[in-house]
């Protein structure tokens, strides 16, 4: 009875894409609206409380709204390039998900073993929460978060725009400048966890907050969380959208659904950043105080998540945009050489006897 | 010193924290939004609104057409036209107020010698045409009876600073 076990499978891995697509949907939706009140709190506003309780319906009225809009395409502009671009920029950032381990569980729903179906069966090992799980995840995450540039490069190309076209050629130049510091912070955390799993990661970190990479590896924290701005195009970094000399940047012809579709991508790659932000240095799925650990591991995973998102978001309320040559600046010349000197103090710390033994605390797999 | 003061503020990134905490303490501070239909701030005496025209307490009108605020108005806005009434007294029989074209500057309200034509705070009365902002005598007369309390004691609030 092969077929069943084939469609089991199958109907199990649409069950999961599902059970992670949809949720990050859902809070894309409602951190525009946490965005709108965060942001409207700080400048001692109110934001946006008038459509359902508390405003919470708010998301729900935007969404209808940019769902019953003319999606417009300009006369000139390629049209096939212009509607595949919101897919392609959409597509990378949502299946960068399917590595993000959100805990650990001891039982499975089910269990294909020798042929024999099981359901509910209980584990000897706790298994990853993750659609696939990948031994080099962070790798994955990397090669699949540089991708979502391609639908911005096409949004801004097949616009046939002056305005989209600068602001795709400042988006590419901006990530693959982050991209490089964003990686080199990355290896300091695999050079202390010894893996590129993310949840071997995550297990490096295991028991308590002074555990977490965090606290060895704070500058490199800082550069991550800094360049996870710039890679996601929020403010301070968001020249590519610039409207006060872009109108909009790359997607300024867009509207109705391809428009929604791209700010879908742009928050589905904050909360990816996040995400692997709490990963990589807070220790992912672990509670900061082991006597915490009755609550479960994915409901802190998220809180750390969240909040980044707020962090994000206070950042966009509090720091004003740069300029573009200060914006190179920072990313080639102080966190490329930062990173790289980094890199050295940790080879340096792992490889020389005496400082082994302080950084060993945070290398528990040697 | 100075050096190591420098360095260490920019690689703490304190202006940066700084920055936040500011913005971080404004997240808990008392806003300041007014829910306008709900709430409103509270108007001025001398607010200038929708016009009314006033009558004495025995109901007779106030208006005794003299024109000037026909003549005062930089808008062109006011049109009137008097006539004898029968027991003698010189009344009007049209008072227009063309609202589209009024700019509210209350130079009818300071140039009416017997304080019948007067501003009131009344701001809501937008419609959906533009005959709607066309204020003739019968209308602004009924404005004025509803809002007469309002009036008098706005105009008395205001007189000391006359």
């Amino acid at each position: 009875m092969d077929w069943v076990n084939i469609l089991l499978t199958t109907i199990v891995w649409i069950v999961e894409i599902l059970l992670i697509a949809v949720p990050v949907a859902l809070s894309v939706a409602y951190i525009t609206y946490a965005e709108r009140r965060v942001i409207g709190l700080i400048q001692a506003r109110k934001g946006c409380n008038r459509v359902g309780p508390h405003g919470l319906l708010q998301p729900l009225a935007d969404g209808l709204k940019l769902f019953l809009k003319e999606s417009i395409i300009p006369t000139r502009a390629n049209k096939f390039l212009f509607v595949a671009a919101p897919v392609v920029a959409l597509t990378p950032a949502l299946i960068a998900f399917s590595v993000v381990p959100f805990g650990e569980m001891s039982h499975s729903i089910l269990q294909i073993h020798d042929g024999v179906r099981t359901w509910f069966a209980d584990l000897d090992t706790p298994q990853v929460m993750a659609i696939a799980h990948l031994n080099v995840g962070v790798l994955y995450v990397m090669a699949i978060s540089s991708l979502a540039i391609y639908g911005i490069l096409l949004a801004g190309w097949a616009s046939n725009s002056k305005y989209a076209l600068i602001g795709a050629v400042r988006a590419t130049c901006q990530m693959v400048s982050y991209e490089i510091s964003m990686g080199f912070a990355l290896v300091c955390v695999l050079m202390l966890a010894g893996t590129m799993d993310l949840s071997g990661i995550v297990h490096a970190q295991e028991g308590g907050f002074w555990h977490w990479y965090i606290i060895p590896l704070f500058p490199m924290f800082l550069v991550y969380l800094i360049s996870g701005c710039a890679e996601t195009n929020r403010t301070p970094f968001d020249l590519v959208e610039g409207e006060a000399e872009l109108v909009a940047g790359y997607f300024v012809e867009y509207s109705g659904m391809w428009f929604a579709t791209f700010s879908l991508a742009e928050y589905a790659a904050l909360i990816l950043i996040s995400l692997m932000t709490s990963i990589l240095f807070l220790g992912g799925w672990y509670a900061p105080f082991p006597f915490l650990d009755f609550i479960p591991g994915t409901i802190w995973l998220l809180a750390k998540t969240a909040f980044f998102v707020f962090v994000f978001i206070w950042f966009r309320a509090t720091f004003p945009r740069y300029r573009y040559d200060q914006m190179m600046r920072l990313g080639w010349k102080v966190f490329l050489p930062w990173t790289l000197a980094w890199i050295a103090v940790v080879g340096i710390f792992i490889y020389t006897p005496g400082l082994q033994d302080i950084i060993g605390f945070y290398q528990p797999w040697r | 010193m100075s050096l190591l003061k420098k360095a260490s503020k920019t690689w703490l990134l304190l202006e940066l924290v700084k920055g936040l905490s500011v913005t971080g303490r404004y997240l808990f501070q008392k806003k300041i939004t007014v829910e306008y239909p709900e709430e409103r701030t509270p108007l001025s005496p001398r607010f200038r609104g929708l016009h009314a025209l006033r009558r004495y307490e025995n109901g007779e009108e106030r208006c005794i057409a003299c024109k000037l605020c026909e003549a005062v108005c930089p808008a062109m806005a006011i049109t009137i036209e008097s006539e004898e009434r029968d027991d003698g007294s010189r009344r009007t029989t049209r008072y227009d107020i063309d609202l589209s074209k009024c700019i509210f500057c209350g130079l009818c309200q300071e140039a009416c010698p017997v304080d019948a034509i007067v501003e009131t705070q009344v701001f809501e009365y937008g419609g959906e045409d533009r005959d709607c902002l066309f204020y003739d005598k019968q209308k602004l007369l009924e404005v004025g009876d509803r809002y007469e309390a309002q009036i008098a004691r706005n105009i008395k609030a205001d007189e000391p600073y006359r």
